[in-house]
């Protein structure tokens, strides 16, 4: 509930219909089906192309590591692997950067530096993807392989994560470039969300002797916990479907392995790869399959997610008393 | 003054569309090729203004993919369609030859001051990962006199399916029984080792900046972009530097089957690069619209006469004498 409760005629107000409300009504219907239409296609289309492949490999097509063209051995767990720790990296390099710039454009900035961060932020959002393949070939993986990734197997090699020989190109700088392409999304969504928090909240905490430090952990995040999460699943989203970037710095290996210096290879990126040249059935319905593994790997994440906030809101009414 | 351009625009606008009955002829496929293709699209178009082509370059497959279905009046390719892909087909395809390429090998090896030498098993054994250093014995043994680093070789190969990794697979397969038997031929394989680059860009750059590094390329894109690039010792154990003359040799007296459907990779001649192509349009033998079926076979006619003489400076490999007097008797079997 709300300061101000809703009167009982106010609710009558809102069920007086007459026919523009009626036709508004059912109008605006048609939007949200429309989506659901769009979403189970392409789910059913997916389905229908990739049948082929799903009736030859059964479910042993997540878990093969093959991928053999030539005689047509298909498997998708070296894809899955790939699109997924690639895209946990990115948001754990992300997410702190994201975050942190966030906290400090709505917290501490003054006005003139919080509009030029702002808007090289939202510059950042609007490169093209191929751009950053390219700056990532041409300028990440050279620094990658002379001074970051030497300088990590040094201090750090004793981890299965940094081993191997330092080529520039594979999974850690791959993550680097997903996570400069969806730190923006955090930043947005993040700086709006503690932008929203009431005054009062806030004003209250001060009252209470809080530090504005205090105030950030114990109010303004817990408030907009939830939001902020939003924010990262569709940056999570983003970084789960990106393509050409990742394609031209991953080093395009069907490899699983625990090294971040290795060449790698995801979902999005093998479709972009061979599809173009793929002419067998088999071999274009287990490129679709592929596709319909990225939807599943998409939807799964996003219900995990989901299941995360929801646990969080629920915690959070507790804790308010609601 | 205004008045006098809009007029001027109007009567030429008139003019081009009353006065030709213009042909639209559509083509997809290959994109080694596509460079000299708009080359003749453009010069064929100035020549016969009534005749247009559109052609897009989404790959061998998608030629391949785009004929079968009937969605373009003719397809192209770099590696030939299979029995398998013909029988799919609802006409009689005729491959024809239209240039030749060839695929280099590039490296990045420091302190070299001349091209280094390959031999066939030594290639093999780089991409199956059994030569892993630069030092070996075996490189060493084509190259006397060459100083040699120490240090691991890093392949780097096509990520994207195409036809240059097509042709380099194919030689592979001919020279090589232990990559016929583990990997194959194709647009994209199950490579055992390497980093895989997106484009010939991809493969060059990374190559360019890794000490070390082997990988494959277009002729034309090494020499464009002044790689370097290694001679190659062919079936008649000659080593044989990539050029455009060595690459046309590839297919001079060498028997050519009646189909062209033919892998001139690995080549009998003793001064043929060995790792040559021919790149095809892919045509159906009965053309269904009369007007466009003759455009088409007017058009390669005289692609493979007047045409050829604009591969130099686009670096393709012009067809051969015999080659072209095969492909004018094949064209004579067109019916539109």
């Amino acid at each position: 509930m709300g300061p101000f409760p809703r009167s009982k005629n106010m609710e009558k107000f809102g069920q007086r219909k007459d026919a523009v409300d009626i036709v508004f009504q059912r109008t605006m219907l048609v939007f949200p089906l429309l989506v659901l239409l769009i979403v189970g296609g392409i789910f059913v289309q997916l389905l229908l192309s990739s049948w082929i492949s799903i009736k030859e490999f059964g479910p042993a097509f997540l878990v093969t590591s093959t991928w053999d063209p030539v005689a047509e051995k298909f498997g998708a767990l070296p894809f899955i692997f790939g699109t997924i720790v690639s895209s946990l990296v990115a948001l754990l390099l992300a997410v702190p950067i994201g975050l942190g710039t966030a906290i400090y454009l709505a917290e501490y900035a003054p006005q003139w530096p919080r509009r030029i961060i702002s808007s090289l932020v939202d510059l950042l959002a609007a490169i093209p993807s191929v751009i950053y393949g390219l700056w990532g070939i041409f300028v990440l993986v050279p620094v990658m392989r002379s001074h970051v990734q030497p300088f990590l197997g040094k201090y750090l090699g004793f981890l299965p994560f940094f081993q191997g020989p330092a080529y520039g190109i594979g999974m850690f700088s791959a993550s680097v470039i997903l996570a400069i392409m969806i730190i923006p999304f955090i930043i947005s969504i993040s700086r709006e969300v503690i932008l929203a928090v009431p005054h009062v909240y806030k004003e209250a905490a001060y009252a209470m002797g809080a530090t504005r430090w205090e105030a950030i952990c114990t109010i303004i995040l817990s408030y907009g916990k939830a939001g902020i999460l939003g924010g990262i699943i569709l940056a999570m989203g983003r970084a789960i479907g990106e393509t050409m970037a990742v394609t031209m710095a991953i080093g395009n290996n069907v490899k699983i392995s625990a090294s971040l210096f290795s060449p790698a290879y995801t979902l999005a990126s093998v479709i972009a790869n061979e599809f173009a040249e793929a002419t067998s059935k088999l071999y274009l319905a287990s490129l679709t399959h592929i596709g319909l593994v990225l939807f599943l790997v998409s939807i799964v994440v996003n219900i995990l997610a989901w299941l995360l906030l929801w646990r969080i809101n629920e915690r959070q009414k507790i804790f308010q008393g609601r | 003054m205004v008045r006098k351009i809009l007029g001027l625009t109007l009567l030429i606008g008139l003019c081009s569309t009353t006065a030709f009955a213009a042909v639209l002829i559509n083509g997809a496929g290959a994109t080694f090729p596509y460079p000299i293709y708009s080359k003749w699209f453009d010069v064929y178009h100035k020549m016969n203004p009534e005749i247009q082509f559109n052609y897009q370059s989404i790959g061998s497959g998608g030629g391949i993919k785009q004929i079968t279905a009937k969605t373009v009046d003719f397809g192209a390719s770099d590696g030939p369609m299979t029995q398998d892909q013909l029988n799919e087909a609802p006409g009689r395809i005729y491959h024809i030859p239209m240039v030749m390429g060839a695929v280099v090998i590039t490296y990045n090896v420091e302190g070299l001051d001349k091209n280094l030498k390959f031999t066939p098993d030594v290639v093999a054994d780089i991409f199956l990962d059994k030569i892993t250093n630069w030092n070996d014995p075996r490189i060493a043994a084509a190259n006397p006199g060459v100083r040699l680093p120490s240090g691991s070789i890093l392949v780097v190969h096509r990520s994207d399916g195409s036809g240059t990794s097509y042709i380099f697979t194919d030689y592979l397969s001919s020279i090589s029984s232990a990559w016929k038997a583990k990997v194959g031929k194709g647009t994209s394989v199950n490579w055992p080792v390497g980093l895989g680059g997106k484009g010939n860009e991809g493969v060059a750059g990374l190559i360019k900046q890794t000490p070390g590094s082997i990988g494959y390329v277009e002729l034309s894109y090494a020499i464009k972009n002044d790689l370097d690039y290694a001679e190659l010792e062919n079936s008649s154990g000659h080593f044989i530097k990539p050029d455009l003359d060595s690459t046309a040799k590839a297919a001079q007296g060498v028997k050519i089957p009646d189909d062209f459907r033919v892998s001139l990779v690995n080549s009998s001649n003793p001064d043929a690069y060995p790792i040559s192509g021919f790149t095809w349009v892919l045509i159906y033998k009965d053309m269904e619209d009369h007007v466009k079926g003759k455009a088409i076979v007017d058009f390669i006619k005289w692609a493979i006469h007047d045409g050829q003489a604009y591969t130099e400076d686009l670096l393709y490999a012009p067809l051969p004498a015999e080659v072209i007097e095969m492909i004018e008797k094949k064209l004579e079997q067109v019916k539109y």
